[in-house]
């Protein structure tokens, strides 16, 4: 099955060139940039409001909302997010290394609809090759006078930098990621205010949206609202890009449209598991989502409504798989020990929780787990999150803490059995992970 | 009077010319003080202090958050391998141990020469290319345990100048997570991230 491909067709059509402003300008690009210029604040607002756009950097909220809430104040920024750290998340390097033209247009557009003068486009430390190729590309733009003094032509000014971070997951939060753009420890802020969209970068109004968001506006001024909707599925509009990972025959990411089912996804998209065994469990939406088994939930279509309420989400699009032979102690100790290194430190029931939750994991791993370390496990969860609820409630400055939860009342709902396991006979079940050949 | 080379201190200039503020500029110039020094001394810290306008402390404050600011030698060669969820599932801890083995270099260590540092690291991006590894964070995709000690290896016989990614892939990757489509003509030289605007990526690396 074929889906139409919008956000990585011209990568597709044009492997060896896609990502030049030569290849972008004979696709039709910049054109919609440069029709920004002529519409109105309020017009840009509702054509993406109606577009029905979310976010697609995990929180799936309305880019159009959003906007609408810029506070009045000026300077405004534009801080993109390409600090893409979820595990499992590779599909904001693509679209920057294969057609960075198309985020910028992006970028262009946001900031006409913000009126921002000076965007920032934040990208990992550990992507040192997307952020050349990104910076070839705003070099290109501004030698076409896309950026700088009167983009063109007009009388609109718009400087963009790239901005290399430190290698901190937590900097993909959006107030950490502006305290680190301001040369600060890259620690969430308090909130309120609620949004940077009031007080952000330098305290002055800031918009901060993902690669893959700005890369679906060029497109929805192009195609118009309405054959955007189309694309996708009922709220969820548009197409959509997903990392697919772990044990699958055709790891990659694949731009879908909403509403396909999870066996869509993983049998056909993925062609299934290597040896045709067992699928076990999912990771639905990135390390943060609580996971998803094939029982319950494999012809759930990919929505956010569904998701959300089946007690997950599609998050930052990261879907990791785990075949039969994977045991859940072990995978469970990954995701809760990445968050638990991850963690800035500030809120207690995080700094400490996680890093409980990793020792806890481990020595149950290591067949050294005591009959109460399950329980241990779901009350320092509960510390972290009170009640165990979806979503999420959070005791914390940022919802890091809570996400570190997921994989515990994963495990202890669907697999308890094999974590008691470990403990009543003093060892892992699976000696080792099969790797597949 | 700045510790700096003249086109280091230019380098600084046309950075901070970049942010509306100062302070901005506090991370990429720490990535200059790393090229400069080869890693992040105290003297390199307080340059950066000098450049935007804050104390020293303030400097390391922030440089100790992020764990790319490598605050001790580091050999010239970083091998960071990913251990996360998706590459542990494709056989990330074997590769690691094979890398360990060959090197002599335990995680987080730099072997007495100075030439290879190796660590574990969280996902690096390159998921559906496990298991993922970088040197001087340019990317390795499909890596395998066998792979992985040729790798050591290599970089200890070659010693090459500066790494490039499609000389790696091509040497010892495998499955990518995409494809790449396009060659990188650059280098690192150094444990940190190769950036032309930082003066970090070395020029027509092969
Ligand atoms: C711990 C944490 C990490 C995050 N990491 C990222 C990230 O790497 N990239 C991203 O775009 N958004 C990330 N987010 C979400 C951002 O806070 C923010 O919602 C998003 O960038 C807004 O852009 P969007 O509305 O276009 O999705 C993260 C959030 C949290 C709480
Ligand atoms: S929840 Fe964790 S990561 Fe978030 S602000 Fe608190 S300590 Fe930091
Ligand atoms: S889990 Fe290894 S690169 Fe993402």
């Amino acid at each position: 099955m074929s889906y139409p491909k919008v956000l990585t067709k011209r990568m597709e059509d044009h492997p060896a060139d896609s990502h030049t402003i030569e290849r972008y300008a004979a696709t039709g690009g910049y054109a919609q940039a440069k029709a920004a210029l002529d519409m109105t604040r309020d017009e840009l607002v509702d054509i993406v409001k109606a577009s029905g756009l979310l976010g697609r950097g995990g929180a799936a909220f309305s880019t159009g909302l959003k906007w609408s809430f810029l506070a009045p104040a000026r300077p405004a920024y534009l801080v993109v997010n390409g600090d893409e750290s979820e595990p499992g998340t590779f599909k904001d390097r693509q679209l920057l290394e294969r057609d960075p033209h198309q985020m910028l247009e992006g970028v262009i557009i946001t900031a006409i609809a913000n009126e921002v003068h000076h965007a920032f486009v934040y990208i990992r430390g550990e992507y040192p090759k997307p952020a050349r190729r990104l910076q070839r590309a705003v070099d290109e733009a501004y030698a076409e006078g896309y950026f700088g003094k009167g983009i063109f032509g007009s009388d609109y000014d718009l400087d963009v930098t790239v901005h290399l971070g430190g290698g901190a997951y937590i900097c993909g939060e959006e107030t950490a990621l502006i305290n680190s753009l301001e040369g600060q420890r890259g620690e969430p802020r308090l909130k309120p205010p609620y949004f940077p969209a009031a007080k952000g970068l330098y305290m002055m109004p800031t918009i901060v949206n993902n690669v893959e968001t700005m890369a679906n506006l060029p497109h929805i001024l192009d195609m118009g609202v309405e054959a955007y909707k189309a694309l996708g599925h009922g709220d969820d509009t548009g197409t959509f890009l997903t990392s697919l990972s772990g044990h699958v025959n055709n790891p990659g990411n694949y731009e879908l449209p909403h509403g396909i089912t999870w066996r869509e996804l993983i049998y056909e998209v993925g062609g299934g598991i290597p040896g045709d065994r067992e699928l076990k469990m999912w990771i639905p939406g990135g390390a943060s989502a609580p996971w998803f088994n094939p029982e319950d939930h494999l012809d759930l279509p990919i929505t956010k409504g569904d998701t959300g309420q089946a007690g997950s989400m599609l998050g930052s699009g990261a879907v990791v798989v785990m075949n039969d032979t994977t045991c859940v102690v072990k995978a469970a100790e990954r995701v809760v020990r990445f968050f638990s290194h991850e963690s800035c430190g500030q809120c207690t029931p995080c700094r400490e929780g996680t890093t409980w939750l990793e020792m806890i994991l481990r020595r149950i791993e290591a067949g050294q787990g005591r009959p109460i370390d399950a329980d241990l496990l779901l009350d320092v969860s509960d510390n972290i999150s009170v009640g165990l609820a979806w979503p999420p409630r959070q005791t914390t400055i940022c919802p890091l803490g809570p996400s570190a939860v997921s994989p515990i009342t994963s495990i202890m709902r669907h697999f308890k059995d094999e974590v008691m396991a470990h403990i009543t006979e003093g060892a892992c079940p699976f000696a080792k992970t099969e790797v597949p050949a | 009077m700045s510790i700096w080379s003249e086109s280091t201190q230019s380098r600084a200039k046309e950075i901070l010319a970049k942010y509306p503020e100062k302070r901005s500029a506090v991370m990429p110039l720490l990535y200059l003080a790393m090229a400069e020094d080869g890693w992040l001394t105290i003297e390199g810290m307080t340059e950066v202090a000098e450049w935007v306008g804050i104390t020293p402390a303030q400097v390391q404050s922030v440089a100790s958050f992020y764990t790319m600011y490598k605050r001790e030698p580091t050999g010239k060669y970083l091998v960071s391998l990913c251990t996360s969820i998706s590459c542990m599932l494709l056989g990330s801890d074997d590769v690691l141990h094979a890398i360990e083995d060959e090197s002599g270099v335990p995680h987080g260590e730099t072997d007495d020469e100075g030439v290879i540092s190796v660590e574990h690291a969280e996902c690096i991006g390159a998921c559906g290319g496990a298991v993922a590894c970088q040197v001087n964070y340019e990317l390795i995709e499909g890596l395998t345990p066998e792979k992985g000690r040729e790798l050591v290896r290599w970089l200890k016989k070659a010693r090459p100048d500066a790494v490039n990614t499609d000389e790696m892939q091509e040497l010892f990757g495998g499955r990518r997570s995409f494809d790449w489509a396009i060659q990188s003509d650059v280098g690192a030289a150094g444990p940190y991230p190769a950036f032309e605007p930082y003066g970090t990526a070395t020029e027509d690396a092969k």
